[in-house]
């Protein structure tokens, strides 16, 4: 199994690489909502709240992550769904896409919050746990994301359903998520955060280890 | 004798229901500063959460059969179940409400549960949006238990983790004392327990007619198409 998850974690690799567009698309996407953000606001250097400073950028990595991720199950057309239904394990094609959304949002978010305080300012005391809290965000929004995103993908007006599910379902991980990073903006240490991050990280897990487990229903038609 | 071995929890449901409300009303129940007379609606609101959560599961029960079995019943009870715990999370947060109302000073606070029930309300709504956009039943049944599945474990972590985490104004949470510690006296929990067994019999019972009324529709529909 963890042969196919790497064949199959090349092949979205190699299908990124040749369309190009598709990422940079998304890049656009981030650096176009970010400048928006910056007008919309006329925020000089530290003049908006941290609270709201943080609130945003969370708001903004959820669009793109949703925007991204939805269309890891549409791209591809339902008759090579069925060939790889013929090749491979249901948990391979899932596990794999779970692991290269997490990587490109892992990469998207470090790359926004670069941006981000490039325009808006940087008001986080301690970097090292809000970029903990930003891998394990990034992590958890994949997850949760990819399974949504097959549930929705079965329907035909998927981007509706897409965003219907996925809201209220990611709001929890959404809120542990505002709540180590509101502790990084304090400037707390990693080690008087150890629950939240704990928290995170099997929220985490639990979504992954549910999502190897649903998704093999929701394949086979 | 038949009819009263099968149903004699339905019997025994409104009995206590009966007991519930008697005790509930006319009672003795302790004083306390602030809560005063509103504490009777402990019989009343924090019971339809026990009800809920176990109507939830049950749910969630009859979603895995249905991933196992692909029976078309199990899909019926388990839909029927999640609609009747959303009857049940109506009237809790209703008489929260009421109850936020006499002793917090608002109708809506800004509480981690409450907010947490909210959020749980919307992902059960999204859930009924799901079987309404899937024309093909089976496909309906499937993805659907897959969500139920995957939404209850989600607002299971929501209730029982988050609100122990942040500062809350119900009771046992943010440094304020359990109900158990001083409040819930003896007499009380006489009334308590016995009204949480009395809610959740009303409300499986509630669901079974939804389940035998759906039961009855199928069969029409199939006659017609025949």
């Amino acid at each position: 199994m963890l042969q196919e998850i790497k064949v199959l974690f090349q092949k979205e690799l190699q299908l990124e690489w040749r369309q190009k567009y598709a990422i940079h698309g998304l890049m656009l996407y981030l650096a176009s909502t970010i400048f928006v953000c910056y007008l919309s606001f006329k925020a000089k250097q530290e003049s908006i709240n941290p609270i709201t400073w943080n609130a945003l950028f969370w708001i903004i990595l959820l669009f793109i992550a949703i925007n991204a991720i939805s269309k890891s199950f549409t791209q591809e057309s339902s008759q090579r769904g069925i060939f790889y239904y013929t090749l491979v394990k249901p948990e391979s094609v899932i596990y794999s896409k779970i692991l290269y959304n997490s990587v490109l949002m892992i990469g998207i978010s470090l790359v926004g919050i670069i941006m981000y305080s490039w325009v808006m300012g940087n008001p986080v005391g301690n970097m090292s746990l809000y970029v903990i809290a930003l891998i394990l965000g990034s992590i958890g929004f994949a997850s949760t994301l990819s399974l949504v995103g097959g549930i929705a993908a079965q329907a035909e007006n998927t981007s509706t359903l897409m965003a219907v599910l996925s809201f209220p379902i990611i709001i929890p991980l959404l809120l542990f998520l505002l709540k180590l990073s509101k502790s990084a903006l304090d400037g707390i240490s990693i080690s008087e955060n150890w629950d939240e991050i704990a928290v995170l990280a099997s929220l985490d897990v639990i979504v992954i280890v549910l999502s190897g487990i649903l998704f093999p229903y929701i394949w086979r038609h | 004798m038949e009819t009263l071995k099968k149903y004699y929890w339905k019997w025994a449901g409104m009995l206590l229901l009966v007991y519930t409300m008697y005790m509930g009303f006319a009672g003795q129940v302790p004083r306390q500063a602030i809560l005063n007379e509103t504490v009777r609606n402990l019989y009343f609101h924090v019971t339809m959460w026990f009800s809920m959560i176990a109507l939830l599961g049950v749910s969630v029960y009859h979603s895995i059969q249905y991933l196992r079995k692909s029976d078309p019943m199990d899909d019926l009870k388990s839909n029927a179940y999640v609609v009747t715990g959303l009857v049940f999370a109506t009237l809790g947060l209703l008489t929260g409400s009421i109850w936020a109302k006499f002793t917090w000073g608002d109708w809506w606070t800004n509480d981690p549960k409450l907010n947490s029930v909210a959020i749980g309300m919307l992902i059960y709504l999204a859930y009924g949006l799901v079987r309404s956009s899937l024309p093909d039943e089976q496909q309906k049944a499937r993805i659907s238990s897959v969500y139920n599945i995957f939404a209850f474990i989600i607002f299971m972590v929501l209730i029982w983790i988050l609100p122990r985490m942040t500062d809350s104004l119900h009771p046992g949470n943010g440094g304020n004392p359990g109900f158990n510690s001083m409040d819930l006296d003896n007499r009380m929990r006489m009334v308590f327990y016995p009204a949480i067994l009395g809610w959740m019999a009303l409300g499986f019972w509630y669901a079974q007619l939804r389940i035998r009324i759906r039961k009855i529709e199928v069969l029409l529909e199939e006659k017609e198409q025949v």
